[in-house]
């Protein structure tokens, strides 16, 4: 199939003439204007959410995927022998890469934002935590399961799955969400445009009447709205983008302890993106005015 | 040039006109006569494309109306030019652009037309009101401005309907020197009018036909103009 260009390259020769025959003023003019700079707005944000909740899936699915925890829960003359004896037992599982016994120290600081940084760790029953580091395959967890209960009667698998997987889900949903609300906006700048383009048809008719008396075909006529919106669309999301972006750089920066609110942003060259809303704007107006352009026309006697 | 063949236009469930045949051939000079809402520019209509018979034929440059697509009646547009009463201009544009509206519409170039445009400007005696926008223009320099408007493309026919309606004796006569001019070119003429005075001033200057539409017929006009 051939794609024809000859519209979009009409449209960059920049037929000024064209241009020309369209009286520059009308509220058709603000209303685009507005309604392009809100979309770029609100185009930003969106794009950011499903940017940063992509990068949320992609920590929880990767990073959290490949470890798990287990948990021994013992009288204390036996914790250090059932504790060894899961390491022991780790050794011989396939699919794991690694097995370490977690020190005081460390159980202490998973504690800190609890119970501050002074917890008498040794005087309280902490259960002893084994971090487990699976290779590439990963481990049958309902067998080790079944091998740490008989083995290491105080020993509990947390493969994180659990909790992971809705977190996962929840993750994927909100960028899918994201994606959703960018292509609804760019329904609603198309929507709107056509409707502008309609109004500024309709106003026009007088002028459409005197052009198609001396000669102008339908393409000539279209071109002089096409353009002329289409270039209203890209100042429009162009300004809305830059305060999207704006306001984007005055959230809070991504902290650890802020978790995902924190995060919603762009990081690094995903600050790249917003750029490409204005020209996907332009795009849109263009294809919205010379549809609604091309069947005013013809409807019309 | 332009031929209409047993043509018959229907409006709002009545007939306007019928059983009508004309052929405007190369270099003919045309004026088309009858009272008021007679279908003087009914006819005119039909003649460039912009209206479609009920029945009948309109050939432009020998092809059928019928079968003529939008593009098709745009070009055979730019070989007519149409002189309308109420001139119908762009008003944000000045004089000079709207004179040079159907080269612009044309894909022309306006810088290597300037020459021809300031002669023309010059010829409707507009020279001194190009940069004028249309509402600061008198009644006969609007006409004016239509007709430059008209002839710019060098179109094989020139319609004017009613191209003399607004404007004072003086002013209808230089309107019909200009057009006796272009006819002498070798373009193709035809003015609707109501104005037989002008008709009768017309026809010692030039071997004109005269057509008048009464009983929604098309009439050779007879002695008494």
């Amino acid at each position: 199939m051939k794609l024809d260009l000859s519209p979009v390259t009409g449209f960059l020769l920049a037929d000024a003439q064209a241009d020309r025959v369209v009286p520059p003023t009308g509220f058709t003019a603000w209303l685009t204007l507005f309604s392009a700079a809100a979309m770029g707005f609100l185009a930003v944000f969106a794009l950011a959410l499903s940017l940063a909740t992509g990068r949320l899936a992609d920590r929880w699915g990767n990073e959290l995927a490949r470890s798990s925890t287990i948990r021994i829960s013992a009288p204390e003359g036996q914790m250090a022998a059932q504790t060894q004896a899961a390491l022991r037992l780790l050794e011989t599982t396939s699919g794991v890469a690694s097995a370490r016994a977690l020190s005081s120290e460390e159980e202490a600081a998973l504690l800190a934002p609890w119970f501050g940084p002074d917890l008498p760790i040794d005087q309280l029953p902490i259960p002893q935590l084994i971090e487990v580091v699976e290779d590439g395959a990963g481990f049958d967890a309902e067998g080790l399961r079944l091998r740490l209960a008989a083995e290491v009667p105080g020993a509990v698998l947390d493969d994180h799955t659990r909790w992971r997987r809705p977190l996962v889900r929840a993750a994927d949903r909100l960028r899918l969400l994201g994606w959703v609300s960018l292509v609804l906006i760019g329904a609603a700048v198309a929507a709107m445009i056509t409707l502008a383009a309609n109004a500024a048809l309709a106003a026009n008719s007088q002028l459409i009447s005197v052009l198609r008396l001396v000669g102008a075909r339908d393409t000539f006529i279209a071109r002089a709205f096409v353009r002329r919106f289409t270039l209203r669309a890209l100042g429009g999301a162009a300004l809305g983008v830059m305060l999207g972006c704006l306001a984007v750089l005055m959230l809070p920066g991504a902290e650890p302890e802020g978790g995902f609110l924190t995060g919603l942003g762009f990081q690094g060259w995903h600050w790249l993106w917003p750029l490409v809303i204005p020209p996907l704007a332009a795009v849109v107006a263009f294809f919205a005015t010379r549809t609604a352009a091309h069947k005013t026309l013809k409807d019309m006697p | 040039m332009i031929e209409l063949e047993n043509v018959a236009y229907s409006y709002g469930g009545g007939e306007l006109l019928s059983d009508l045949s004309l052929s405007l051939s190369p270099g003919s000079f045309h004026f088309l006569t009858g009272p008021s809402g007679a279908g003087k520019t009914t006819l005119l209509k039909l003649c460039y494309g912009a209206l479609v018979p009920t029945s009948g034929q309109v050939r432009l440059f020998g092809q059928d109306r019928r079968a003529m697509e939008r593009d098709d009646i745009a070009m055979a547009r730019r070989r007519i030019g149409v002189v309308h009463q109420d001139c119908k201009f762009l008003d944000h544009l000045s004089v000079s652009d709207n004179i040079a509206l159907p080269l612009m519409v044309s894909g022309r170039d306006l810088l290597n037309e300037a020459a021809n445009l300031k002669e023309l400007t010059g010829w409707v005696g507009l020279r001194e009101r190009a940069g004028a926008l249309p509402p600061e223009l008198s009644g006969g320099e609007r006409q004016r401005a239509a007709l430059a408007r008209a002839v710019i493309m060098s179109p094989d026919v020139v319609l004017a309907d009613e191209p003399t309606g607004n404007v004072d004796w003086e002013m209808s006569q230089r309107l019909l020197r200009l057009l006796i001019e272009l006819n002498h070119m070798g373009k193709t003429i035809m003015i609707a009018t109501h104005d037989l005075a002008l008709i009768r001033a017309a026809k010692s200057q030039v071997q004109a036909r005269v057509l008048r539409i009464a009983s929604r017929r098309l009439q050779l006009a007879g002695a008494d103009l």
